[in-house]
């Protein structure tokens, strides 16, 4: 099955990582193709639904191959690299690189299924398992619990090993085996429920590339025998090669694999929908196609606010700490809350109930290598402003490091998303779910613009903000932008608001 | 005997016992400097300075430079054993792994206190405590790559295998120290815990039978500060070194991570126990600098910055500055030591990879120490069981 070409090459496969997982994301590598690594030596992060972790180099040598790139979930017990090891005299055969093995038939199920309609509220709670588990559940992540279970696919077993010289070698190869005879209702049907039989007579079945369910059982209550799968295959005219346990599923991968993606169009990419972006574009939905939305935008001339900036800059108070339009943006929607508390609010479907929130806790969009998350500041409307500044600054590089605890992630009662900061004037934001506005900031921009009755040239930003229609009406609406908007304009107009 | 242990055991009310009163021998030691004081005992200190104490001095005043290089080796070692495990456990060589990080001062420092015929009755993450014991380091993973049900014979290194049930091994130890008390032995049980266990019922009932019966127990608790994501403020109000006076048993807090305190208070534990005087409940103030196991993700539940505060309070690091202050850590010697840790840690990959694995017929070993007819006949059945699995391929490929 293995050719005998130069020894030495060893294939690392994903491990279980936790206790009971199936499946694990790659961050990011921290070698490449070529690279010379020592024993331990961490080659990269690997997410899994319960941590990231480092993994350590199994092997001191080269690095020949990375079979899966960053970003990719990938199956426990698929292979992730190959590494050419020095020493160790001709134990290993060689591995065969070829396409990624039977990860196919436990995967394909689970990219079938239906995207989750409840998800749930920390929109970033950002584990498979976390998409898939509802939301009134506790997240099981610690010791002990394991992950949830989200396949259909029977359990992958490691090989076992009996001693050093012939590690994963036994692992069979993935070379695609001709089905003996292809197992009848493959296609999109959920798998009926497994005949019985019993575990000897599963594995000669599964050895022989036999699918239970084509069975009729002989034995006693339709129990299916060792006879029943052998005169199965009695039928077949083919010679049985040695065979092992990876034919069944690697002719049901290449049959599900052929189907949906028959004829391949060039420039065409297709990528798994899958973690972070499958979590947010569930939560994208269900806030967009419950909460009814009503967007409102006003342009405004900064300027004012912009001198307060300059000066802020410059006094000791703000020493070394970053001050932003976005800064003052924040404090002015804090103050606008206080004017304007139905914006500050959330509904409660299931209670039937208007749920009223007293502190500020305000969200941040924020664009992280891992996708968009939405960490809060807890009483915002309780910061003074340099420690409200000093808030921003380090709640968007703690998500961008991804280092954001979970509390943070959670409990937020009004969002911001900072627009501008791609150059962006204006757009319709959709609500964090559970939250009743969202104020999207634009770009500031210096603009022709009527300044004491003649066109002057003024920094000049749109707010646009969208709130649940449910909650808010489109008076407390209106008054809430207008108030941001009147301290924008002209921040000591603040000594007329509180 | 037993009986007027638990009589004398029943004079004792209000405030903390004095150990040695009402025992026929009274040779033990002067009363300990700290019972059940908040402030823990300390003879060095974060930044490497050692500290004289009045009391405990006098308790390791054969610890020599020799010595502390030698119970900085252990710490050194014990450290990359544990780096080595964890690191085989992402390489999918192990199931699990529960790391001893930032413990290694209260591991190492009670566990060179004992001596050979005292007995552990350990929790799982003891791995430096077996380390001391000269425990065979392939037995240590034994159970956690999945190999055998437990690592091996306790009574080889006088050590039970580890208890993964949080707190049962304090009864284990109770008993065991019970035991003694029979035999007229001056042995002593030890017993190693965390913090959460102090809240399991098992940890106070073997409390309530050490103080009722005098038996020479040793209750170690490393307080890390943790018990798994729940910290340790949320089950003890107040200091849990506090706790034992309550049930009789004096107690002392000491540093966890300074491994001479910790063999100080540990060799007055003991001595307290050979001489009569009975248990003694030790609370040491440490930190799991890891996870819970190799399975937890500790950056969920705590602050990233109580990770920095007490990695200033790193064991290893404070006493390789004194070491190094008293011109003791020279780089002949920290190559030696790092080389022995390295040899050390690449012996212990190696017989983890090398471990044959059990076979199926195994699990019908070491239930009982004699032949059973029950057993033999279910052994048997399965055996001809499992050979009905080999009969597939031949009758496939005809």
């Amino acid at each position: 099955m293995t050719t005998t070409t130069p020894a030495r090459v060893k294939e690392f496969r994903l491990p279980d990582l936790g206790e009971g997982l199936t499946e694990s994301e790659i961050v990011q590598w921290h070698v490449a193709e070529g690279d010379t690594v020592e024993l331990n030596q961490i080659i990269a992060d690997v997410e899994t639904a319960k941590a990231v972790v480092e993994l350590p180099s199994p092997y001191a040598g080269t690095v020949l191959r990375l079979h899966e790139a960053a970003g990719t979930v990938v199956d426990v017990g698929a292979p992730i690299v190959s590494f050419e090891v020095a020493g160790e005299p001709g134990a290993a055969p060689a591995i065969t690189p070829s396409v990624p093995p039977a990860s196919a038939p436990t995967t394909a199920s689970d990219e079938h299924a239906a995207p989750n309609p409840n998800p749930a509220m920390d929109s970033a709670t950002d584990t498979d398992a976390a998409t898939d588990a509802a939301p009134a559940k506790r997240e099981p992540n610690l010791v002990g619990y394991g992950a949830a279970v989200e396949k259909s696919g029977r359990p992958q077993r490691r090989s076992r090993t009996r001693s050093v010289s012939v590690p994963e070698t036994a692992a069979p190869a993935a070379t695609p085996v001709t089905a003996l005879e292809p197992p009848a209702g493959s296609s999109a049907q959920p798998p009926a429920e497994r005949p019985r039989s019993t575990p000897p007579v599963r594995k000669l079945a599964r050895d022989l590339g036999i699918a239970l369910e084509t069975l009729t059982g002989s034995g006693p209550e339709g129990l299916i025998v060792r006879d029943d799968v052998l005169s199965a295959v009695g039928g077949s005219p083919a010679e049985l090669p040695a065979l092992h346990s990876s034919a069944l599923h690697s002719s049901v991968a290449a049959s599900d694999s052929a189907e949906p993606t028959a004829g391949p169009t060039a420039g065409v990419t297709r990528t798994p929908i899958r973690g972070m972006r499958k979590h947010t574009a569930a939560a994208m939905v269900a806030s967009a196609f419950t909460a009814p939305h009503v967007t409102e935008f006003l342009t405004i001339d900064v300027t004012p606010t912009m001198e307060l900036l300059t000066g802020l800059k410059a006094s000791r108070a703000f020493e070394g700490t970053r001050v932003t339009p976005l800064t003052i943006v924040a404090k002015a929607l804090c103050i606008a809350v206080a004017r304007n508390p139905t914006v500050n609010s959330s509904w409660d479907e299931r209670a039937q109930e208007i749920v009223q929130y007293a502190d500020v806790h305000l969200g941040i969009a924020a664009a992280t290598p891992r996708g968009l998350l939405v960490p809060n500041i807890k009483a915002a409307q309780s910061l003074p402003l340099v420690e409200l500044a000093r808030s921003l600054g380090s709640l968007t590089e703690t998500a961008r490091a991804g280092k954001t605890p979970p509390a943070d992630l959670t409990g937020g009662t009004i969002s911001i998303t900072n627009i501008g900061v791609f150059g962006i004037d204006a757009g319709t934001p959709i609500l964090n779910p559970g939250e009743a506005a969202i104020l999207a900031v634009g770009a500031v921009r210096s603009m022709p613009w009527e300044y004491q009755g003649a066109v002057a040239l003024r920094s000049v930003m749109t707010l646009s903000l969208s709130f649940d229609h449910r909650l808010v009406d489109g008076e407390q609406g209106s008054r809430f932008l207008a108030d941001i908007g009147t301290i924008l304009r002209n921040p000591a107009m603040v000594l007329t608001m509180v | 005997m037993t009986q007027d242990h638990a009589l004398q055991g029943s004079e004792f009310h209000g405030g903390p016992r004095v150990p040695g009163a009402g025992t026929a021998s009274g040779t033990v030691l002067p009363g300990p400097a700290h019972d059940g004081a908040d402030e823990p005992v300390q003879l060095i200190d974060r930044h490497g300075v050692r500290h004289a104490h009045e009391h405990y001095d006098g308790l390791v005043a054969d610890v020599d430079g020799a010595e502390l290089r030698k119970l900085y080796e252990d710490m050194v070692v014990v450290r990359r054993i544990d780096a080595e495990a964890t690191a085989l456990q992402r390489q999918g060589e192990l199931a699990l792994w529960p790391p001893l990080l930032g413990q290694e001062a209260a591991q190492i420092g009670s566990g060179r206190a004992l001596r050979e015929d005292d007995f552990v009755f350990s929790s799982y993450r003891e791995n430096a405590v077996a380390y001391c014991r000269g425990v065979d380091l392939t037995d240590l993973l034994r159970v956690w790559r999945g190999n055998a049900s437990s690592g091996w014979d306790p009574y080889t290194i006088n050590m039970a295998t580890p208890q993964v049930i949080i707190g049962a091994q304090t009864l284990h130890a109770t008993g065991y120290a019970m035991g003694i008390l029979q035999d007229g032995d001056d042995a002593v049980a030890v017993t190693y815990f965390g913090d959460g266990a102090t809240s399991q019922g098992d940890v106070n009932e073997a409390m309530v039978f050490a103080a009722s019966y005098q038996a020479p127990v040793v209750f170690f608790c490393q307080n890390n500060h943790w018990a798994i994501s729940e910290p340790v403020g949320l089950q003890a109000h107040v200091p849990i070194a506090r706790r034992a006076p309550g049930f009789g048993i004096p107690s002392v807090r000491v540093d966890g991570n300074d491994v001479l305190a910790c063999l100080a208070v540990t060799r007055e534990a003991l001595a307290r126990a050979r001489s009569g005087g009975g248990p003694t409940f030790i609370e040491a103030v440490t930190y799991r600098m890891g996870p819970h196991t190799t399975a937890d993700d500790p950056k969920r539940y705590r602050d990233a910055n109580e990770l920095e505060d007490w990695a200033s309070r790193d064991p290893l690091a404070r006493l390789a500055t004194l070491l190094d202050s008293l011109g003791l850590l020279d780089a002949d010697y920290t190559d030696a030591v790092k080389a022995t840790a390295d040899a050390i840690a690449a012996d212990l990959r190696q017989g983890c990879l090398s471990m044959p694995e059990p076979e199926p017929t195994d699990v019908f070993k070491h239930v009982y120490s004699a032949p059973n007819s029950w057993l033999d006949r279910q052994q048997d059945h399965y055996e001809r069981y499992l050979a009905s699995f080999e009969q597939a391929p031949q009758e496939g490929s005809r």
